[in-house]
């Protein structure tokens, strides 16, 4: 069961982090002064809420590796994070559209979490979830604007949905870890998020006029299961270049 | 953060005997410490002058996040990188506060913005040079922000009240990045490798002289300051400015076993002050004109942000309409 729970612990904080240093590659690019002081909290949350997961994961690993260790230690094939917050910014409509679809699926997920049998795990997610509230209101208002917004903003929003509901199939789907860990009443019913995710879903894009599309379909790579997009390895380049080149140092 | 070199558009100090009643009402009113507020009548010079000093300060809040951008998606611990993140979120959230103290004054954001954009607005000249180590994230917030903070504690007591008060909330925040800058230096000095040692050093080395320029031409050559001080927009002058932010960083410099790189640098029993060498004035100049080594970059970068995400402001305003054209009919 421990090794179970660090690997939903390496899940949640690793799309947690990954999401927040996607946010970070925004600074001094934004299209409104009031977008930086966004997106730079939202990520600021989410960074944090990592920090959290990843030192309970080192608490369990002790094998005296730190949170800062597993963040800044681990390649691409030790990541757990989902596939979807791995992707490219491209545009506001891209970075809108996997930040709703990852918020709408983090909030129910976090939710369960509050009540979780362990303390330390329902402790996290109910701090954690009252950030996340606030991240999925402003990025469902996002998906509104663009979506029910000009001819132009609406045609970005059909090719950034195109774009990554693909990696959405994650989203639905629970592998035996997580199914063992939810009977045990410790990690989410998978199952149940993957409903509120599509309910929540379904009401945005239709109030924002945009179709929702067909279920997506399973393509072989698992975040999860440490088998990603070519896109992580550069990620965590950037991410993990100092610590990388100075190994002895202290920051 | 703050401005450089503002101009005020006025030739010679009138004294109160050659002011309109009006304006003399005004000149009074400062002269007993009471605050201009929006409300109040204040000459135009005033006003225009005042545009361009909050203007500038709150482009170099925004421009300042760049250089701090170029780190955050590298910074070497989950503790420094929410740091950072934290203090590019303030930085804006400054942004903001001093955009909305200009705008009182009728000046519009947008059109101050495209100032900056086309070159005819300034910033600090400090965020014209590179960040090229991780110690210089430590470094810009010991002496960038450090320096900052000793031309704004003055500005807590500007004339103009809502510039006042702005500047009392970016105060504190500000002191609190300087401390965490200066945290993260010890840290490298005190914990860290050789390699982290030099790299403190060398920023320090690159920082240090770009840093005193922060507080403008030296006092012979600032023509504008005579009224920016009889205004009370201004309450100390660069050259004093400066010395007081020297005093207060030698002491600083030396905990932190780290030199500065000013063979001038030195104590004087007699004036109770540092000396230090000439500032490169040449240098000062050009960077400040666009000849800086990131001038371009910088203009750029915040060109490009605005006017690529045109089209979802666009889309912003045509949906709060779409709602509020629904709200009529309903």
């Amino acid at each position: 069961m421990n090794d179970d729970l660090i690997q939903y612990l390496l899940r949640l904080g690793d799309t947690a982090l990954i999401q927040g240093q996607r946010l970070c590659e925004w600074c001094g690019n934004a299209p409104a002064l009031e977008e930086e002081l966004a997106l730079m909290n939202v990520g600021l949350d989410l960074v944090g809420q990592a920090r959290n997961w990843l030192e309970y994961a080192a608490e369990l690993l002790n094998d005296g590796r730190t949170a800062d260790d597993l963040a800044f230690g681990r390649d691409e094939r030790s990541f757990r994070n989902l596939l979807l917050v791995e992707q490219p910014n491209g545009d506001y409509a891209v970075t809108m559209t996997k930040q709703f679809l990852y918020d709408a699926w983090h909030f129910d997920v976090l939710q369960q979490l509050c009540n979780s049998s362990d303390e330390r795990i329902a402790g996290i997610a109910a701090k954690a979830l009252k950030e996340v509230t606030y991240h999925l209101r402003r990025s469902g208002e996002w998906i509104q604007r663009l979506g029910d917004g000009t001819e132009e903003s609406h045609a970005r929003m059909l090719a950034a949905i195109e774009q990554v509901w693909r990696f959405t199939v994650e989203l639905g789907a629970a592998d035996e870890t997580e199914q063992r860990l939810a009977a045990a009443g410790i990690a989410a019913d998978h199952d149940k998020a993957a409903n509120a995710w599509l309910a929540e879903v379904t009401q945005i894009f239709t109030l924002a006029t945009l179709p929702v599309p067909s279920p997506a379909n399973y393509f072989y790579l698992s975040g999860r299961k440490g088998l990603h997009t070519e896109h992580l390895g550069f990620i965590l380049a950037e991410m993990q270049y100092l610590p990388r080149t100075y190994p002895n140092a202290t920051w | 953060m703050y401005a450089q070199l503002v101009e005020t558009g006025v030739k010679r100090l009138k004294s109160l005997d050659e002011m309109e009643p009006q304006e003399r009402a005004f000149q009074e009113r400062i002269d007993a410490e009471i605050k201009i507020e929006a409300k109040n009548w204040m000459p135009d010079a005033y006003r225009q002058t005042l545009i361009r000093q909050i203007s500038q300060h709150a482009h170099s809040e925004i421009v300042g996040m760049l250089p701090e951008g170029n780190w955050v998606t590298r910074a070497p611990s989950l503790k420094r990188k929410l740091q950072l993140m934290a203090k590019i979120q303030d930085e804006a959230g400054h942004g903001l506060y001093l955009y909305s103290a200009m705008e009182t004054l009728g000046a519009d954001r947008d059109e101050e913005i495209a100032k900056m954009h086309n070159g005819k607005a300034k910033y600090s000249s400090i965020f014209n040079y590179p960040t090229l180590s991780w110690a210089d994230m430590g470094a810009v917030g010991w002496l960038v922000d450090g320096a900052a903070i000793v031309n704004q504690v003055v500005l807590q007591r500007t004339s103009y009240g809502p510039y006042s008060r702005a500047m009392v909330r970016i105060c504190k925040e500000e002191s609190f990045h300087q401390r965490q800058g200066y945290q993260m230096l010890l840290t490298m000095m005190q914990e860290g490798t050789q390699a982290q040692k030099d790299m403190v050093q060398d920023s320090i080395n690159r920082l240090w002289w770009p840093s005193l320029m922060m507080f403008g031409p030296s006092d012979e050559h600032s023509p504008n300051s005579a009224q920016s001080m009889a205004w009370k927009i201004k309450r100390q002058s660069n050259d004093e400015l400066r010395q007081r932010f020297v005093d207060q960083t030698v002491p600083q410099l030396e905990l932190l076993g780290c030199t500065a790189p000013d063979p001038d640098l030195k104590w004087n029993e007699e004036r109770g002050h540092y000396d230090f060498g000439e500032i490169q004035w040449d240098e000062f100049y050009e960077v400040l004109k666009g000849n800086g080594p990131c001038n371009q970059e910088r203009v750029s970068k915040r060109r490009n942000a605005i006017e690529s995400g045109a089209w979802v402001r666009e889309a912003a305003v045509a949906y709060a309409r779409k709602q509020q054209l629904k709200r009529d009919v309903a």
